[in-house]
């Protein structure tokens, strides 16, 4: 028998008295591309944070690969789940190689030395993204549609089968929106890597994903397949606005723009 | 010049220091002092009784104050973090007043009864130090998971708030000990002898191994407290030994020398300049660039006013206010630290 990647059961977690998350579920597939989406403040960034135990405690049960979360060691866990959070804040100045390097602690032990399958997997994950020609350069130096590879190549060092996603493309132009796209598409067609992704671009979810989850105010408001997902009345339970929908003729694919700012 | 080379060079120069500025001071030191140990010339005893065990306790005392820093800029991401920032050194002297003011402090001198004596400072200070952290820890854990600025403006207010009480002791305190406590708190060198020297190196070795061992997870924990742990690094568990491995160290160091400050803002930075941000080879460079630094300060204040000689506190104080000027002005960005 084997278990699906990751699964959620009526999970429920709580920052002090503000409840974030209400009895969630969810059923991750090895393979699957997940994208989840909703409103700002929904809790989609915390749920993402509780299952690589940034966050810990709640209500619930959460199991990756059958086993219950709180079963692995930080470190085990870090070998199974790699997490791309919003790259912002202050950063050290470290250089780009020494930070993606940063991404084989949990293989490392604390007085072993980097091995050279160490160097060769940071060097493919510098590659992989596009981030090996600036390797040599410091954090602070890189720009928002750089530095989010960087996380990402990072988080690919890591060598997990699962790749955690929080809003990846957010605040990049268009180039760099569809270079991290392809390039996660690629990872998931050709490695195999499970992907959830947070994001707010219901176009991109659609077009990417295999599933998509809609959380509202803390609880699921939304699980299904991209097809369902394109209706006027399920988007507009989600996001509590009407929406405008364009047809692509050739293709007959769907886009989906909030009235108002549509034709 | 590559990382290693760095490390030959500090190395080099730190024995060049250790071994030069012992010689240094109130009239010059002719060589064969050292030579014959055993002579008891004026010269042999102010070389073997004073000057070296000050020199090797202002090495190593520099070297735990740079890595007290090195290790809490890592922590809070902040340039100006540092061990006193977050009230710890404050922590430490109120201990020390307290136990000035108390009068437990004779006087008297010699042999075992000097040595419990100190020993009762040091605890004192220690108490102090765990005290500040476990406060400004406690504050920030009580609001909302102990964010790390949060915790940086808990450890200014309860640096302010035992500075208040530093100076209700000293003003309850007689004249004798009120001065006494004065010039504690200038931080200086000038008491010491190998009993010090000996109780700050198992105080700074003691830290420095620990932030050897944990100089990955520092490396993580420069990223990001999230980053590190959703790369395997317990975070909870790791910041806790660091917290009190560094708040020991420097608890240590501040119960003998004083609180000297701005060793810990100013050599973690100049180091990560010269080596990069890599604890693994930080680390080292700051051990030995604070005791370089340090040594190369209380040399300049003994000989500078000579034959008076000057706190050292007050001389890294000079150096350290417009170098934390420097840092502001320079920009200690949003996107970069240093």
């Amino acid at each position: 028998m084997t278990f699906p990647v990751i699964e959620i059961e009526n999970f429920s977690f709580a920052i002090g008295a503000k409840q974030i998350l209400r009895d969630v579920s969810l059923r991750v597939d090895s393979g699957e591309y997940w994208s989840i989406v909703g409103p700002n403040g929904a809790g989609k960034t915390t749920l993402l944070k509780c299952l690589v135990r940034i966050h810990t405690g709640g209500a619930g049960r959460i199991r990756l690969k059958g086993k219950v979360l709180g079963g692995y060691s930080q470190k085990e866990l870090a070998r199974l789940v790699g997490y791309v959070p919003q790259a912002s804040g202050r950063l050290f100045p470290f250089t780009v190689r020494e930070f993606v390097m940063m991404g084989r602690y949990p293989h490392l032990s604390p007085f072993s030395s980097v091995s050279r399958e160490d160097e060769k997997t940071v060097q493919h994950a510098l590659e992989v993204t596009g981030t090996a020609e600036f390797a040599e350069r410091r954090l602070g130096t890189l720009s928002g549609g750089e530095c989010q590879k960087v996380f990402l190549a990072a988080a690919l060092a890591q060598g997990a089968g699962i790749l955690l996603l929080d809003e990846p493309t957010a605040f990049l132009d268009y180039k760099h929106q569809a270079e991290i796209l392809r390039l996660l598409r690629r990872l998931n067609k050709e490695s195999g890597v499970t992907v959830v992704a947070v994001t707010h671009d219901i176009n991109c979810a659609v077009l990417f994903s295999d599933r998509i989850l809609a959380i509202k105010e803390g609880a699921v408001a939304f699980s299904g397949t991209p097809r369902e997902i394109m209706e006027e009345e399920v988007l507009g339970r989600i996001y509590d606005a009407s929406f405008h929908f364009m047809h692509d003729a050739e293709t007959g694919a769907s886009i989906v723009a909030p009235q108002g700012i549509s034709l | 010049m590559s990382k290693r080379r760095v490390l030959a060079l500090l190395a080099v120069l730190a024995l060049a220091v250790l071994a030069g500025a012992p010689l240094l001071g109130m009239g010059t030191m002719p060589l064969s002092v050292i030579w014959q140990p055993g002579g008891d010339t004026m010269e042999a005893e102010v070389f073997w009784r004073l000057r070296l065990p000050r020199v090797l306790l202002a090495f190593l005392a520099g070297a735990g104050l740079a890595l007290g820093g090195m290790s809490f800029q890592a922590l809070f991401r902040n340039a100006l973090a540092t061990p006193f920032t977050l009230g710890v050194a404050s922590g430490a002297s109120l201990g020390a007043a307290v136990y000035v003011r108390l009068d437990l402090l004779s006087g008297k001198s010699g042999g075992l009864f000097l040595f419990l004596e100190r020993l009762g400072v040091s605890l004192f200070a220690l108490l102090g130090a765990l005290l500040a952290i476990g406060l400004v820890y406690g504050l920030s854990r009580a609001r909302r998971g102990f964010s790390t600025s949060t915790m940086l403006l808990a450890g200014v207010a309860i640096s302010f708030f035992f500075s208040s009480l530093i100076l209700f002791v000293q003003y309850t305190s007689d004249f004798f000990n009120s001065f006494r406590i004065l010039r504690w708190l200038m931080g200086g060198l000038s008491g010491a002898d190998y009993w010090t020297a000996l109780s700050v190196l198992v105080f700074t070795c003691a830290g420095g191994l620990v932030l050897l061992y944990l100089s990955r997870e520092l490396n993580l924990l420069a990223t990001g407290e999230d980053l590190a742990a959703s790369r395997g690094v317990d975070v909870n568990r790791i910041k806790i030994i660091l917290f009190l491995a560094v708040s020991l160290m420097v608890g240590g160091i501040v119960a003998v020398c004083g609180p000297i400050g701005f060793v810990g803002l100013m050599c973690p930075h100049i180091c990560r300049l010269l080596i990069g941000p890599d604890h693994r080879h930080l680390m080292p460079a700051t051990f030995l660039f604070g005791g370089v630094f340090l040594t190369l300060c209380d040399a300049v204040a003994r000989v500078l006013f000579a034959p008076t000689e000057m706190p050292v506190g007050v001389l890294t104080a000079f150096l350290g206010g417009p170098f934390f000027l420097w840092l502001l002005l320079r920009g200690a960005s949003e996107k970069s630290i240093l």
